[in-house]
């Protein structure tokens, strides 16, 4: 289990560019839609918490995915194969070429991965709305999360909280209504 | 001591660091003034994390590290800012899997949840919104390269059927690679 969490993971921190948010599609891919480690509501439930808590997403999703695979050994494979390929690319960046950036032909490759690594995070989205059975008012909750992050610049983690506790007070009134 | 500074620097960069990566970088950036480090130098470093693989905050505490204490000062700042998400995480993560076998099917566990979905959907939303800018749309090629990744993407889900050949072209890893061909025939 910790070769196979390493592994999954060296792959996955090795091809994403972006950070976090990039390495999602990616980690759907291998532990969702291929090693079938995780059903797709858990997937979801693992970014809320990934998000929620302080530190790297990616970093936080390793854990998360390691705890429930295989326990402690599972989180020391996944966070190392998550940290490995980043920390040996760029410790190799700053000791060999300083000047890497100002050649013309790494630039024109990132030119066409950039608006590839936005595809990759937006286009997703419609299947596991689908999953996560949306409807026409629910709908609105993802829709109202994302305008506030992206216009008002909300800190997600508030966003995670404030969803935690507007749920419990409305559960509990209808709960309380029944009785 | 140079390499306490930096634990401890990192630590907290890890611990009070809310919303992933480019939310720490300016926390990273705030604690870097200390060593010494110039804005100029600062944002080349975040530059090299966001254009290298992997999380952006590993990149950048990697190479902050390296810049200011060689080998082991790049070790020391890494795991520093790993140090914190691997306590409270787990923390978190241990936490959920009891609430989840003690509370399945209970209506305030079960909903909670389920409105976390939806949330979480909007958060991911949000990231892509903010990523689509000029920095990374600079012509209507990158629109084109855009279109063609979401469509293959979406594809498998389209035609709902696993058949080897959407699961290969619709691969991210495979799409990105295809894209960064892309752009050095067409950008270089």
């Amino acid at each position: 289990m910790f070769l196979q969490l390493f592994w999954t993971y060296l792959k996955i921190g090795t091809f994403t560019l972006g950070g976090g948010y990039a390495m999602l599609p990616l980690i759907q891919r291998e532990v969702v839609d291929r090693k079938r480690w995780l059903d797709e509501e858990e997937f979801l439930n693992m970014i809320a918490l990934a998000q929620t808590a302080p530190g790297l997403i990616a970093v936080n999703s390793a854990i998360f995915i390691g705890w429930r695979i295989g326990g402690w050994r599972g989180v020391c494979g996944a966070v190392l194969g998550a940290v490995l390929p980043s920390f040996l690319i760029i410790l190799a960046i700053a000791m060999v070429f300083s000047d890497w950036k100002e050649q013309p032909a790494v630039e024109a490759v990132f030119k066409g991965i950039r608006p590839a690594v936005v595809a990759l995070i937006a286009a997703p989205l419609f299947k596991m709305a689908k999953s996560a059975k949306i409807g026409w008012t629910t709908a609105l909750i993802p829709i109202a999360a994302a305008l506030l992050i992206w216009l008002l610049h909300i800190n997600p983690a508030w966003l995670i909280f404030a969803t935690i506790i507007i749920t419990l007070l409305v559960v509990d009134r209808i709960e309380r209504r029944r009785k | 001591m140079i390499y306490l500074a930096l634990f401890l620097s990192f630590f907290k960069i890890g611990l009070f660091g809310f919303g992933g990566g480019l939310a720490i970088l300016s926390l990273i950036q705030m604690e870097v003034a200390q060593f010494g480090m110039s804005q100029q130098e600062f944002v080349d470093i975040v530059a090299v994390s966001q254009v290298t693989p992997g999380p952006i905050g590993i990149n950048c505490a990697t190479y902050v590290g390296y810049t200011i204490g060689g080998l082991a000062g790049s070790l020391i700042a890494t795991f520093a800012i790993i140090l914190p998400s691997l306590i409270i995480m787990l923390s978190i993560c241990k936490a959920y899997f009891w609430l989840n076998k003690r509370f399945k099917g209970n209506s305030y566990f079960e909903q909670t949840l389920r409105m976390l979905r939806f949330t979480v959907i909007g958060l991911i939303a949000a990231a892509a919104l903010l990523l689509i800018k000029p920095t990374n749309f600079i012509d209507s090629t990158s629109w084109i390269i855009f279109t063609l990744v979401a469509f293959f993407t979406v594809l498998p889900s389209i035609t709902n059927h696993q058949s080897p050949i959407t699961n290969i072209i619709s691969h991210p890893i495979l799409l990105i690679i295809l894209s960064g061909i892309a752009g050095y025939l067409i950008y270089a």
